[in-house]
């Protein structure tokens, strides 16, 4: 059928759809029971039968579920093979955070103190998760691929200084070959030579870069522990 | 209270009871609406999260079962507010009012027969008059001032609405409900809870009774304001109606009159209609008349006032609540009409049966005759109402669909896809993440 709206004629019954087939169901007409003995029957049978069906409570410190792949958790500060951060302060995130969540300061780097490679590095980055909704949005505006998103959601404490997190919380852990900045760039002389497939390699071939990171995996914290305090009966999975 | 002091006037086991008795029964009725008020909280909350996929509380004790104790203990030391405008006297005598008739209708609610109670043959029962289901009548009509003035002593508007809608829900329903009683009156021959037990010696009240049985069940969800008739307090409309300004022990009195008002109903309906302490026939056919005597009594009469809590957290799982107007047609132009044709009816079989017709005969001639001159004209018009109404919808909802929409539409004949309920995917460790690291 044409993308036009066909004006319906009364009395064409059903009034052909422009979306999807069948038309839509009206209350005069979609034969529900309703208002009848049987109508009561169902409604009341319908309530009774769920009792018995499956519960859909999940008991969630006690019980950890694994998120979607791709849930929009808790952000991650990258680093380069070498352990630089990918970070060069641009302030990108910021400005597409619709929260106003992010707040960044840019630094300079020198020969002798070398945090990214370039000119510049993130010197200061802070994360409100009071403020951020988790759209992502910092994510796609980002132009190194710095900021990425964790499965980590456990971010509930009962207290607004410590829901600021700071760089050093969010850098992502430095993993088997590399080294905390600052120090010279160790992929390549120049900016040529670093960013090569080759000298990338190890990020290339699928790597984790940290455990913070792997989509699927639930990242459980403070919760998990809290949670098990309630039933000291149960030791989950905690060790002694 | 003359009419019990006469001994001419008391019922068989109700004059000569000692104090010290009394006083076990005045304590056993008050610790059975208090348990009865705990397990009702937890059981509805339990048996709804059940029928919303849920589990319902969980947390304090084995299987939550002590949830409503730990909420009357939160609730006992909550800080009383007591709004500046407040009458302060009535303001404290209101959830008073509320809770005491609340407890008092229980003394005539018979548990069980004649017992052995420290060597005295004693009914169970603390007390039973020739009118005695009156006084439970009498208790819930009392138990509307509480409301009223809690309404009027809050010193705020809505309060005073939602006492004013509390009030006149709960006297409109009461006609109904009184009416459906009379019936039982006429049948039983007695208005005292003890004899209208003993009278449903063969067959049981909600068989021959049953338009009365299903009128009153209608009418107690009504007169106890529970769902789907809360609209005086529709938790997810309004705050609370006429108990809004009230907080701590106060609204804990409140709480509890509302709870144990639906024990007292669902009592008075196994009184009434469900043979009250008697055992049902598959018990008295297996195991003999044995289980209709001594304190066997009390387990049947408890399992059917469960079994009618039951009802009422059924009904608030499944309908949704009415809108006022809807609510009071109900109430007044069918529970009533029908109610008083059926009294009709009832009455007219037993003067039928008094002058000596047979007893088919007198039962089929008033039916007959309602049938055709009330149900069936009824009917008629019932029916040609909706066909009107059915039309005239069909006509309007043509007419809307000849109007092309402004905006697109999703297609309207979408099917939800199944989904797979989540299962809990292995526990992951504190130690294992580590070992992951």
């Amino acid at each position: 059928m044409s993308d036009e709206l066909v004006p319906v004629v009364p009395g064409e019954n059903p009034p052909p759809s422009t979306f999807g087939a069948g038309g839509t169901p009206t209350r005069a007409t979609s034969g529900e029971p309703a208002g009848t003995l049987l109508g009561f029957a169902k409604g009341f049978g319908l309530t009774f039968g769920t009792m018995f069906k499956h519960v859909y409570t999940q008991q969630y410190p006690f019980d950890v579920y694994a998120t979607q792949p791709r849930y929009h958790g808790r952000h991650v500060l990258n680093r380069h093979p070498d352990g630089l951060e990918k970070c060069v302060g641009c302030e990108l995130c910021a400005w597409a955070c619709p929260a106003d969540a992010i707040y960044v300061e840019g630094g300079d780097n020198t020969d002798e103190e070398r945090y990214s490679p370039g000119e510049r590095y993130g010197k200061v980055y802070q994360i409100n998760y009071l403020r951020c909704i988790f759209c992502g949005l910092c994510i796609e505006a980002c132009p190194t691929r710095s900021l990425t998103m964790s499965n980590q959601y456990e971010l509930a404490l009962d207290n607004r200084q410590e829901l600021i997190y700071t760089k050093e919380q969010l850098m992502a852990p430095l993993l088997p070959g590399m080294e905390a900045p600052p120090h010279p760039m160790r992929l390549g002389d120049d900016d040529k030579a670093y960013y090569t497939v080759e000298s990338q390699a190890p990020l290339q071939q699928g790597e984790a870069q940290s455990t913070a990171n792997v989509a699927g995996v639930p990242i459980t914290g403070n919760a998990h522990q809290v949670g098990g305090l309630h039933s000291p009966d149960k030791n989950f999975g905690r060790q002694g | 209270m003359s009419v019990l002091a006469s001994g001419a006037q008391n019922l068989p086991g109700f004059g000569d009871q000692p104090i010290w008795i009394i006083l076990i029964k005045v304590l056993a009725v008050f610790v059975f609406l208090v348990v009865m008020t705990l397990f009702a909280i937890v059981f509805e909350r339990k048996v709804v999260g059940r029928m919303q996929n849920r589990i319902g509380p969980n947390r304090t004790g084995p299987w939550g079962v002590l949830q409503s104790l730990a909420d009357g203990m939160k609730l006992a030391f909550k800080e009383e507010i007591i709004p500046v405008l407040a009458d302060k006297p009535v303001y404290w005598l209101a959830p008073v009012l509320s809770a005491v008739p609340a407890f008092l209708a229980f003394s005539v609610i018979p548990f069980g027969p004649v017992v052995s109670l420290f060597g005295h043959h004693t009914a169970l029962q603390l007390t039973d008059l020739p009118v005695g289901v009156l006084v439970v009548f009498a208790c819930s009509a009392l138990g509307v001032y509480g409301i009223i003035l809690a309404g009027w002593a809050s010193g705020s508007t809505y309060p005073l609405l939602g006492g004013l809608r509390s009030a006149a829900q709960v006297i409109s329903y009461e006609i109904a409900m009184g009416l459906s009683m009379v019936a039982v009156f006429l049948f039983s021959g007695t208005m005292s809870t003890s004899q209208i037990v003993y009278s449903q010696y063969h067959t049981w009240n909600v068989f021959p009774l049953f338009v009365s049985f299903v009128i009153y069940a209608i009418a107690v969800v009504g007169e106890t304001n529970r769902a789907p008739f809360d609209l005086p307090e529709a938790e997810s409309e309004l705050v609370g109606g006429f108990h809004t300004e009230y907080s701590s022990m106060k609204f804990a009195l409140f709480f509890l009159a509302e709870y144990i008002n639906m024990v007292t109903v669902s009592a008075l309906a196994t009184t009434l209609f469900l043979g009250g302490w008697r055992a049902p026939w598959l018990f008295v056919d297996i195991f003999g008349d044995g289980v209709n005597e001594g304190w066997w009594p009390m387990l049947w009469f408890t399992g059917k006032v469960i079994f009618a809590l039951f009802i009422f957290v059924w009904l608030r799982g499944t309908l949704p609540r009415l809108r006022y107007d809807q609510f009071m047609h109900f109430g007044w132009k069918i529970l009533i009409p029908i109610n008083l044709v059926w009294i009709l009816a009832v009455t007219s079989i037993h003067v039928l049966r008094d002058n000596g017709w047979e007893a088919w005969q007198a039962t089929a001639l008033p039916l007959a005759i309602v049938l055709l001159v009330v149900v069936v004209p009824a009917l008629m018009v019932w029916e040609g109402n909706s066909a009107r109404r059915q039309a005239a919808l069909l006509e309007e909802e043509q007419a809307a669909a000849a109007i092309p929409p402004t905006f697109p539409l999703p297609p309207m004949n979408l099917v939800v896809p199944k989904t797979k309920p989540l299962t809990p995917a292995a526990v992951v460790t504190p130690v294992e993440l580590e070992k992951s690291e």
